[in-house]
């Protein structure tokens, strides 16, 4: 059975589509993974599925209830975790939960064992009488977690769940994420920025301008990258990339300072790429040499000709970030 | 459950949340005793020998101001209970709640009880002052007072729930405050008789919903407090015609106010 069906997904905002024909399945029991840049669409897909926004056009339904006309249905089978915090700062990590419980009509002695279970999960045990604006950023990311798991919802959206968290927690809430679809046998949609991070995933969607442009899992995904990647720095890259055309036949791509070229064997070419730079009537200097599998980053950029943080969107992330963590403190 | 049942589990539910807010914050009920303690004290004694004329020379100014304070404490608890909704969006609460299994007209109308109840509540707090005032009350006086008090402030949380469903931003705040609440404050005859002032002032006391809270407020507190004449010449209409007004406006501020709730996007 499958938990999300979309079909053909539409959203505008004026002239401005967000969200353009988007159609995917997430099965029961799946973490699948939405991957893009900034304003790719993520969230106003989610938006949509959670009852939040209605779709301009299309159909979606969660949990086989139809997001638009089956609304309470929807919001019953679903637990959130929205890309920016929305706790009551006020109350504490317990007021907040409880005010959950009551909101989706959870009996008090099902509450009672569900909350100390799953604040035992997310070791916020002792903290649990604490207001809220106390927390750190990462610890009021566990509690929305362990919110958006009290009433036992079918699937579970994480939008960002680890954007702004350093690495040792964002591994904790990766380990919660894992262990729950285990125990509870539920679906996770999640979005992220962060490449390593959908390696977790079962599958991945990737969306650029709110459309559509793979859908596999990552091992597949990564398949569709030629071999290993080499990056590649140079005095200059224009000149280098020219030669390398010349000589192997190979298009190499100029993202940023840098060249990356796709080979089937890595390790055999460097030598002779190093040799051809090197000679000839202008020698080019070479700065630097890496040779690695392919990532998420290789795949994201062989698809849509970009890197998933160019110039322009990592400036604006950068602000929103901050925006974040501030608001996370 | 049914589709009603949960949705009044709903209401309870919002409105028990803005209880809580307001007990767990009990450092902001002291410091919002301090702007109405100012205005009562320092204003009513300030004010007290210029308008040593009130009411033909029979009534001190600061009793006069008292009913005007208590309505005051109502009026600004309703309006930033409801305005909290933009807050709620600010710092993305107000999502938790949207997800919720239950309607928007019930989240809206839960939002205007908790904001009602605690607006009694602060009120309640001002009455305590009033020994200090020498102002006594029995029973049945307070009771009233209550309903009077709770009429208000639903009809200004109602206002300001509407308010809060079409601003976008906290930026629209002073201009609000500026030009909304303060006005509505100020021509309420809170702070002075709207009698024998020039008709403009007078039209626009009587276009001022608030009015009709301050002046049942102020017959009710001072009833067996100052001779009976002397609340005749301060009274501006039955209490009957003041509830009345206060019941259309609420009504009236209840349905706008529920819908933008539900287009909120
Ligand atoms: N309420 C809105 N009104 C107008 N435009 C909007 C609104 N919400 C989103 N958009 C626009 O829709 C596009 C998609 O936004 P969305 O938030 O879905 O992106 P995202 O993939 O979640 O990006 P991010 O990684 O930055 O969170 C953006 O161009 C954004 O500006
Ligand atoms: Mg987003």
């Amino acid at each position: 059975m499958n938990t999300i069906e979309t079909r053909e997904l539409v959203r505008k905002f004026g002239d401005l589509t967000a969200v353009d024909k988007v159609t995917f399945q997430v099965k029961q029991g799946e973490i699948f993974g939405l991957l893009g840049p900034n304003g790719a669409g993520k969230t106003t897909t989610i938006k949509m599925l959670c009852t939040l926004l209605r779709p301009t056009s299309g159909t979606a339904t969660v949990a086989g209830y139809d997001v638009v006309h089956q609304r309470t249905k929807v919001r019953q089978s679903i637990g959130l975790v929205f890309q920016d915090p929305s706790l009551d700062d006020r109350l504490t990590a317990m007021q907040n939960l409880h005010f959950h419980a009551m909101l989706f009509n959870i009996p008090g002695d099902v509450f009672k064992e569900r909350v100390s279970e799953l604040l035992e999960i997310v070791e916020l045990t002792e903290r649990a009488k604490n207001e809220v604006r106390t927390f750190s950023g990462g610890m009021k990311r566990r509690l929305e977690i362990a919110r958006g798991l009290l009433h036992h919802p079918q699937v579970l959206f994480l939008d960002e769940p680890t954007l702004g968290l350093d690495p040792q927690t964002r591994h904790h809430i990766w380990e919660y994420i894992i262990a729950m679809r285990k125990k509870e046998g539920l679906s996770i949609l999640l979005t992220t920025h962060y490449m390593d991070e959908v390696e977790h995933a079962d599958r991945v969607l990737i969306i650029d301008h709110g459309q559509v442009v793979a859908l596999d899992t990552p091992e597949r995904l990564k398949g569709m990258v030629g071999g290993d990647v080499i990056t590649l720095k140079t005095e200059n890259d224009e000149i280098a990339a020219q030669r390398l055309k010349e000589k192997f036949q190979i298009e190499a791509r100029r993202v940023k300072e840098e060249l990356i070229l796709e080979v089937p064997r890595g390790d055999k070419f460097i030598p002779k790429l190093l040799s051809t730079l090197g000679n000839g009537t202008r020698a080019i200097e070479v700065h630097s040499v890496s040779l690695r599998r392919p990532s998420m980053d290789d795949v994201f950029i062989k698809m849509t000709g970009h890197a998933i943080r160019d110039e322009e969107a990592s400036a604006k992330d950068g602000l929103r970030a901050n925006v974040h963590m501030r608001r996370r403190r | 459950m049914s589709e009603i049942q949960r949705n009044l589990k709903g209401i309870y539910t919002i409105w028990y949340r803005e209880i809580l807010r307001f007990w767990s914050d009990r450092m902001r009920i002291v410091a919002s005793l301090g702007q109405p303690l100012l205005f009562l004290f320092v204003f009513g004694s300030g004010l007290s020998p210029s308008m040593s004329g009130l009411a033909g020379g029979n009534m001190d100014f600061k009793l006069f101001l008292f009913p005007g304070i208590i309505s005051m404490a109502v009026l600004f608890t309703a309006v930033s209970s409801a305005i909290s909704i933009v807050w709620d969006r600010e710092f993305g609460f107000l999502k938790e709640v949207l997800v919720a299994p239950i309607s928007r007209s019930a989240v809206a109308l839960g939002k205007v009880a908790g904001g009602s109840t605690v607006a009694v509540f602060q009120g309640l707090i001002i009455l305590l002052l009033s020994p200090l005032i020498g102002v006594s009350l029995n029973v049945t006086q307070i009771l009233q007072l209550v309903g009077l008090m709770l009429l208000t402030a639903a009809a200004m949380t109602s206002l300001g729930v509407l308010i809060a469903s079409r601003v976008q931003s906290m930026e629209a705040f002073p201009v609000l405050m500026n030009f909304i609440l303060m006005p509505m404050f100020f021509l309420s005859g809170s702070f002075f008789p709207l009698r024998d002032v020039p008709t403009w002032l007078e039209w626009l006391g009587r276009i001022d919903p608030l009015t009709y809270g301050v002046d049942p407020i102020r017959q009710v507190t001072l009833r067996g407090n100052v001779p009976q004449a002397v609340l005749e010449s301060i009274r501006l209409h039955d209490i009957s015609t003041d509830v009345l007004v206060l019941l259309i406006f609420w009504a009236v501020m209840m349905v706008p106010a529920v819908i933008a709730f539900r287009r909120m996007e």
